[in-house]
């Protein structure tokens, strides 16, 4: 055989996608701030929407809380409602 | 004597003592009503994320303060006849919200969050 072939006995280890948790339950966090960009910022998209749970990760009673919070900054014009390059 | 949190947005073309004097109006109006402020932190002209009636910046303003719960109604008529306001929004502060700021004032707020 030769000797450069490389044979795999078992299957390449890939990595299995990360088990996604809320980080508010995780760390203990009670209130979100609306006027606390910089962390708000971390459930919205470029375009300035909210990102859904699925991809943050977040439990529905703690991604109620992030909405409220997101949607009090856009009145108080602390994060703009559409746009297009936010990050 | 429930506590709440407002913040408002004055125009950009208030001056510096225009900006002190509006601030001492409605703390004046808070206290005449039993009311007693918390804390009062300016922060001073900033950029808004979006234009509010022609206008791309404004000085914010963020009061959290301890009031009847009636009391709302009469800030909310000051509020919207003032013209020096653009922008306002007062909200009620749960436990968890009061001892937030308590800590965010103390400055020992884990920024745990930070690295999550």
């Amino acid at each position: 055989m030769a000797k450069n072939e490389i044979k795999y006995l078992t299957a390449i280890k890939t990595d299995k996608p990360r088990k996604k948790y809320c980080r508010f339950k995780r760390y203990g966090i009670k209130y979100i701030d609306y006027k606390d960009v910089e962390f708000l910022k971390k459930f919205v998209n470029e375009q300035g929407k909210l990102l859904p749970r699925r991809l943050t990760g977040t439990s529905l009673k703690y991604q109620r809380k992030v909405s409220d919070a997101v949607k009090k900054a856009r009145q108080m014009a602390l994060l703009p409602n559409v746009t297009d390059l936010l990050k | 004597m429930k506590h709440y949190e407002m913040m408002v947005i004055f125009t950009p073309v208030l001056s510096e003592d225009d900006f002190k004097a509006a601030q001492k109006r409605y703390t004046d109006l808070i206290t005449a009503e039993g009311g007693s402020i918390v804390d009062s932190n300016p922060w001073g002209l900033k950029s808004l994320a979006y234009p509010i009636n022609k206008k791309t910046t404004g000085i914010y303003w963020v009061v959290e303060y301890k009031a009847a719960s009636d009391f709302n109604a009469k800030l909310n008529v000051q509020l919207h006849r003032d013209e020096q306001v653009i922008r306002h929004l007062y909200t009620a502060l749960d436990k968890y919200a009061v001892e937030y700021n308590d800590k965010k004032r103390k400055g020992l707020l884990p920024n745990k969050k930070a690295e999550a």
